[in-house]
C-alpha cells in the first residue's frame, strides 16, 4: 500500500510542472500514467471520477485528490493533493519572489505587461470553451449570455449570476 | 503597467483598501475556490479587486497572467503570489490553503456521496445551469478586464489571436505563450520606452 501511495505522490509532483493551463491540460497525460502505465484504475471509474471532480465546487486541480483516493484512500488523496499542488506552488512562490526584487527594471515590465493581453484573451478562450459544452441548447445560451452582460457591465457579486443559473437550470434543464 | 497607468486605473490605485489580514486572505480564497465553478479566475478579480480593493486592475491583472503562464491552476498561483506580496510565506499559505481546503473536504464528502445518490435528473439541471452562467461569467470578466484596462491597439489583436489560438485552433497553452509572447512582450516594451 505504501508502495502505491509513493509511487502516487511521485506520478502527481511530475505532472504538476507540466499542467500549464491547469487541470485540464494535463488529463490526458494523467490518463495514460493512471490507467495504461500503472492500471490503477479502468478507463470507465477514471471517466466517473473525472466528470464528479469537475463537477464538484473547487478548483479542477482536485481531480488528483478524487483520483488518489479512489485509488488508494484517504492517505492516496493526500499523497495525489500534495504532489500535484507542491512543486507549481514552489515555482509560484520563487518566481513571486525575482519578480518583486526586480519590480520596476524596465524588461520585467514589458514582460508582465506583455503577458496582460495574452492572458485576457486565454480567458476569454476558455470562457468560449466551457459554453461551448454549457450552452448546447437555448436555455443555456441564454443563461451564458445573461451572464455575460451581467459580469461586464455590473458591478454585482457574481454569485448572484451563478445561483440564478443553478436555479433556471433546477426548473428548466 | 504598461497598460494604462493614467485616467481611471490612476484614480482606481489610489482609492486602495487597507491590505487584507491574514484570515481575510484565508477567507477571501476560501470563497473563491468554493464558488468559482470552473470561472474562479473571473471570481477572484471580482472579490479582490471590486469588492475589497486590495489591488488595483492592472496590478491584479499582471499578477494573473503570470499565474496563467506556470504551471498549475492560475488562480492558485495568484493565491501564492498575492498571498505573498501581502504577508510573505504566511500570507501564501494562507490564501492558497483557503483555497483548497474547503473544496477538498467538500470533495471528500462528495465521493463518499456518489454511491448511495448518484445523479438524480434535478441535481444534474442545476449543474448544467450553474455551468452554462459560469461560461457567460468567464466571458464577461475577460470582456470587462479588457474594457477597463484600455489596450492599445496591438494588444487588443494579440489577445484576440490568443483567444482564436486557444478557443478555435485549440493549440496548447505553452504553443500560445511561445508564439505571442515575445511579440506581446516586445510591443509593451516599445510602448514604455515611448
Amino acid at each position: 500500500m505504501s508502495g502505491v501511495v509513493l509511487s502516487l505522490f511521485l506520478t502527481f509532483a511530475t505532472l504538476s510542472l507540466l499542467a500549464v493551463g491547469g487541470a485540464n491540460a494535463i488529463v490526458p497525460e494523467m490518463h495514460r500514467q493512471l490507467v495504461e502505465v500503472h492500471g490503477w484504475l479502468d478507463s470507465a471509474t477514471f471517466g466517473q471520477v473525472y466528470a464528479l471532480s469537475q463537477a464538484a465546487p473547487g478548483p479542477n486541480i482536485l481531480v488528483a485528490a478524487a483520483l488518489g483516493w479512489v485509488i488508494a484512500g484517504g492517505l492516496g488523496m493526500a499523497a495525489a493533493m500534495v504532489g500535484i499542488v507542491t512543486p507549481a506552488w514552489i515555482l509560484a512562490w520563487w518566481v513571486a519572489g525575482i519578480s518583486e526584487r526586480l519590480a520596476g527594471r524596465p524588461w520585467l515590465r514589458a514582460v508582465r505587461g506583455g503577458l496582460v493581453p495574452v492572458a485576457i484573451g486565454l480567458i476569454l478562450a476558455s470562457g468560449l470553451i466551457m459554453a461551448e459544452t454549457a450552452a448546447v441548447e437555448w436555455v443555456g445560451l441564454g443563461l451564458a449570455a445573461a451572464a455575460t452582460i451581467f459580469a461586464w457591465r455590473t458591478e454585482f457579486s457574481l454569485l448572484w449570476a451563478l445561483a440564478f443559473g443553478g436555479v433556471v437550470g433546477l426548473v428548466l434543464l | 503597467m504598461y497598460l494604462g497607468l493614467d485616467g481611471p486605473n490612476l484614480r482606481a490605485m489610489t482609492e486602495l483598501a487597507p491590505p487584507p489580514t491574514r484570515l481575510q486572505l484565508f477567507l477571501a480564497f476560501t470563497e473563491i475556490g468554493l464558488l468559482g465553478f470552473g470561472g474562479a479566475a473571473a471570481l477572484a478579480r471580482s472579490v479582490i479587486v471590486e469588492r475589497n480593493r486590495w489591488m488595483a486592475e492592472h496590478d491584479y491583472a499582471e499578477i494573473l497572467a503570470v499565474g496563467q503562464v506556470l504551471p498549475g491552476p492560475n488562480v492558485g498561483n495568484t493565491s501564492v503570489m498575492v498571498g505573498r506580496r501581502f504577508h510573505g510565506l504566511a500570507g501564501a499559505l494562507a490564501a492558497s490553503g483557503g483555497f483548497y481546503a474547503l473544496p477538498l473536504v467538500l470533495l471528500t464528502g462528495i465521493l463518499l456521496l456518489y454511491d448511495r445518490f448518484g445523479d438524480s435528473p434535478g441535481a444534474e439541471g442545476f449543474m448544467r445551469g450553474i455551468a452554462a452562467a459560469a461560461a457567460g461569467m468567464v466571458i464577461g470578466t475577460a470582456l470587462k478586464m479588457g474594457w477597463k484596462l484600455k489596450p492599445p491597439p496591438e494588444a487588443i489583436v494579440i489577445g484576440l489571436l490568443a483567444t482564436l489560438a486557444a478557443a478555435w485552433l485549440r493549440l496548447p497553452l505553452p504553443v500560445i505563450v511561445l508564439l505571442l509572447g515575445p511579440i506581446a512582450m516586445w510591443a509593451a516594451f516599445r510602448r514604455l520606452g515611448r
